[in-house]
């Protein structure tokens, strides 16, 4: 059980922001190729940070209380899902919190009405 | 370099990336520093799970404070610590997050799936506006 210590953290991450989609429709996930695309380079970039870290000795990893599922270079699988599952919780966050305040977050159309004002073409 | 230079450096790249090469402007918005308020609480709890169970332990020479001790937790605070966990965390969590939403927004900007945009809430919220 132990194990999955790591992950069950990771676990904890995903319902406890998961929620969010439903309650107040965040359409994060239904919004899943741009969810996609913007988490690509941050799991490669966070994986290299990562990598060099353990060859560098920076951190290591308990492996009574990782996965045991190992990736070249040292890598757990744990550490992997870390950089797909925290992003995740963070725009559904972003995005839950634009769904109850209404504030402009900077992707709206032109001419969109957030806030009260009507939005013009600032690019 | 050290863990406490890398962490400083990425909290300035993706700073500059957001500001200046990207001009999402995240960091300049309430929106954001309103959901940061929030991930961070929440990263403070999981971080402290991962590190004061020391399931990932640290090197003293790549942190500010030293080594995650073999035997015993970490401190709480102090030596470098903030809830359990080296305080680089902290920056490492901000440059991961940031990156994340400043791509984000910026793919939205583009056109990716721009739409549909989030809300209304399904359930009753305190303070939501309409």
């Amino acid at each position: 059980m132990s194990r999955f210590a790591y992950v069950g953290v990771l676990v904890f991450v995903l319902l406890g922001s998961g929620w969010l989609e439903v309650a107040l429709r965040t359409r994060v996930y239904a919004r899943w190729r741009r969810l996609l695309l913007a988490l690509a380079p941050v799991v490669a970039l966070f994986c290299l940070w990562d990598l060099y870290a353990i060859a560098s000795g920076h951190w290591t990893f308990d492996p009574e209380r990782t996965t045991g599922v190992v990736l070249p270079g040292g890598l757990p699988l744990d550490e992997v899902l870390f950089f797909v599952v925290v992003p995740i919780a963070s725009v559904l966050t972003l995005e839950a919190v634009r769904s109850v305040k209404r504030w402009e977050v900077g992707d709206e159309e032109p001419g969109t009405v957030v806030d009260g004002v009507r939005r013009e073409d600032e690019r | 370099m050290t863990y406490t230079q890398l962490a400083v450096l990425g909290v300035v790249a993706v700073v500059v990336l957001d500001l200046a090469v990207l001009r999402t402007r995240l960091l300049r918005r309430r929106a954001f520093w309103t959901a940061y308020a929030i991930v961070v609480l929440f990263q403070l709890v999981t971080n402290a799970i991962l590190t004061g169970f020391r399931i990932v332990r640290y090197d003293g020479d790549a942190i500010v404070g030293s080594s995650t001790p073999t035997d015993s937790p970490p401190p709480f605070l102090g030596d470098g610590r903030i809830a359990y966990a080296p305080f680089e965390d902290l920056l490492f969590g901000f440059t991961l997050v940031v990156l994340t939403l400043v791509l984000w927004v910026w793919l939205g900007r583009r056109g990716v799936q721009r739409t549909p945009y989030s809300g209304p809430p399904r359930i009753s919220w305190p303070g939501t506006r309409r």
